[in-house]
């Protein structure tokens, strides 16, 4: 069989052993790899009630069935592990290159179980698995472990995935890095790794890996990359200008978020745009494994350079700080980057904190000096270091902006669901997505169900974002389909040029196997239901498929969407009904006897 | 009537960033389009006052329009 290698490698780090199992074929019909199966793996193996710090949580760190192949953008990785923010069903996906090189290496799937005694690292190097002292690591940031690492290897080919500073201190907005700058950036797995005292995993492959129908995949890869070559996004505006073109956009729509969300139209949001980058800022760019779009940016800034920043990172450090500084904003996304913490939420918990300062509940004493406030660029940038060392204030403030806020009693000024920090759309000028913020089983997150794409960018149609009409079963489906494009290992944003029935014939043509779209949809379907049955056992409910005050209760104050509200009361019970589950939420017996579950 | 268009993206290419512009009473998108060489088939997204409308729409006084070529991200 092709995609797969067939391979799981676990790691019981209590007691000092590596072993290799079969990958379980049935369950990957089902499930497919990556997230879903990850997910599934995850769900079986890990009681609900574990503590996320733990060593009986588990970190599945999984590639989907076409990580590796000569798929477009089929680089990605996931990390699936219970979130210590929030508990529940944490899957954060990457790019780069070590995802492909795990499958190189022979490996579908890392599991990490148990704890260490001591700091150490993952060797992998085809069959030899080695476990490996990390003392002398320990500490670096990202940038300085991974030139180690290599170094020490002596193979330039080796490819490393590891943790800064803010894992190792167990920061619950950290994040685990690989290849120096692309994250598996939300949920806090970052502290997952930490809490395990492993510091990295580097990864040297030489295999290949298969496509069962390699004729086949002639024709279809071939119609695949003519389709991302011609379509505007894929073909003309991710190359050109990378994803912070969506600055502009987002920003004339009326719901781009600034100051925290106390505002959602920036009159000066055009300094810090992707037009604006591209002209003064790049110096090239910086395509994930086999990645034909190219959105990576590699840019430069007074005093140094590196990768980025994303659309998102350029939003939180920018307009929803207050500041229009690019060259701040670079220098808050490298020191991200260096310490392992997740852009978006971090600089969510600095503007939260930049509020909290604003209406009195945090005092100029507990500062020590370092500014906190709207528009204080520099201030900005040396909190984004004092959370990834846990000093100060920086300590608290790296739990996220929920127990920041909620420590000094408003936790309604963090703008989170279910914990976890929203990115940069404001839901109430778009339902679907609001919806979908809502709704997404790992909280406050964009890349779940891109409702933006229809309700703002038109793709694959144009959807009247102020609509309710049809929302629900919009969300549904890309929710399903997004769950299948992770799970294949491939980058979301190919789906701005392709549909599910392109996906089928790639994963046919991989794999051998002979998936209909409604079939393939199905295994998307499946990996929703699970992530959200596990979201049940930990305790969640429809109570919390909901969003901020300030997002729920209060129309958009300014700009062109001024006076929207999200009407998120009306489209809740229209999405359950749509997902087949009852009215508080629950998968209902028969939809789960249809899905085989 | 008094308008003002904002081009994004690759429409700034040997034109402006922001103009105002003085159009007839009861003119249409297209007609901000035409003199700027830009086909309706070229705009991907058209927001007027962030109202996402196509070429056939009327326009009013103090009208913000916004042109965009295909692009987006994430
Ligand atoms: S589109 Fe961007 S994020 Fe996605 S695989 Fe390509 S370079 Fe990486």
């Amino acid at each position: 069989m092709g995609g797969y290698t067939g391979k799981v490698l676990r790691v019981n780090l209590t007691e000092g052993k590596t072993s290799t199992e079969p990958l379980n074929m049935e369950l990957a019909r089902k499930y497919l790899s990556g997230r879903g199966l990850a997910g599934k793996m995850f769900a079986d193996e890990v009681a609900a009630d574990v503590d996320a710090l733990s060593p009986e949580n588990k970190l599945f760190i999984a590639t989907g069935a076409l990580t590796g192949t000569n798929a477009p953008t089929s680089g990605r990785y996931v990390v699936v592990t219970k979130s210590p923010l929030n508990g529940v069903i944490a899957s954060s996906n990457s790019g780069g290159q070590w995802g492909a090189h795990l499958k190189f290496a022979g490996y579908d799937m890392v599991i990490l179980e148990g704890k260490a005694d001591r700091p150490v690292y993952i060797s992998i190097q085809d069959d030899v698995v080695e476990i490996k002292d990390a003392a002398h690591v320990w500490g670096k940031d990202v940038y300085a472990t991974t030139e180690t690492l290599k170094q020490e290897f002596g193979d330039d080919k080796a490819k490393v995935l590891s943790i800064g500073p803010a894992g190792e201190n167990l920061s619950l907005i950290s994040a685990v890095m690989n290849d120096l700058y692309r994250a598996a950036g939300r949920s806090g797995v970052g502290a997952v790794m930490g809490s395990k005292n492993v510091k990295a995993i580097l990864v040297r492959g030489t295999g290949k890996v298969e496509n069962a129908n390699a004729d086949v995949m002639k024709n279809v890869l071939s119609s695949a990359l003519g389709k991302l070559r011609e379509n505007g996004v894929t073909g003309q505006g991710l190359p050109t200008y990378g994803t912070a073109v969506l600055v502009n956009i987002i920003n004339e729509t009326g719901i781009y978020p600034v100051n925290n969300f106390q505002e959602s139209y920036d009159s000066q949001a055009d300094l810090i745009s992707g037009e604006t980058m591209t002209a003064n800022h790049l110096i090239k760019k910086d395509p994930c494994y086999r990645c034909p779009i190219a959105c990576g940016r590699y840019s430069k800034w007074e005093g140094g350079e590196g990768a980025g920043p994303e659309y998102e990172t350029v939003w939180v450090f920018g307009s929803n700080s207050g500041i229009h500084d690019f060259d701040a904003i670079h220098k808050a996304n490298d020191w991200c980057n260096r310490l392992g913490l997740d852009t978006i939420s971090v600089g969510a918990t600095i503007a939260a904190g930049m509020e909290l300062v604003q209406r009195g509940y945090i005092k100029p004493e507990e500062l020590d000096g370092t500014p906190l406030e709207f528009g204080n660029a520099a201030g900005m940038v040396e909190w984004v270091r004092k959370i990834g060392y846990a000093e100060g204030l920086g300590a608290k403030m790296a739990l996220g902006s929920y127990r920041l806020a909620e420590s000094y009693g408003a936790p309604e000024l963090s703008m989170t669901v279910k914990k976890l920090e929203i990115p940069a759309y404001d839901p109430r000028g778009v339902q679907g997505q609001g919806l979908q913020f809502a709704t997404s089983n790992r909280g406050g997150c964009h890349v779940r169900g891109y409702m933006i794409s229809p309700e703002v960018l038109g793709l694959p149609e144009k959807l009247d974002r102020t609509s309710l009409e049809g929302k629900a079963t919009w969300v549904k489906i890309f929710q399903d389909l997004t769950a299948v494009i992770d799970s294949l290992g491939l980058c979301l944003f190919s789906s701005f040029a392709l549909g599910l029935s392109d996906y089928a014939a790639l994963v046919n043509a991989v794999t051998g196997e002979n998936y209909s779209d409604e079939e393939l949809l199905a295994c998307g379907e499946r990996i929703w239901n699970n992530e959200r049955l596990h979201n049940l056992r930990v305790g969640y409910s429809a109570a919390e498929d909901t969003l901020p005050k300030r997002l729920l209760n209060d129309p958009i104050v300014d700009g062109p969407s001024k006076g929207q509200t999200l009407k998120l009361a009306e489209l809740l019970p229209q999405y359950y009904a749509e997902r087949g589950w009852d009215g508080a939420g629950v998968p209902k017996p028969e939809l789960l006897t249809k899905l085989g579950m | 009537m008094r308008v003002t268009v904002k081009l994004f993206a690759t429409f700034r290419d040997g034109r402006f960033k922001v103009e105002e512009r003085e159009l007839p009473e009861g003119s249409k998108v297209m007609s901000v389009l035409e003199p700027l060489n830009i086909k309706p088939e070229e705009v991907a997204i058209c927001l007027v006052n962030g109202q996402n409308v196509d070429e056939q729409h009327v326009l009013n006084d103090g009208d913000t329009i916004a042109l965009f070529p295909p692009v987006g991200g994430g």
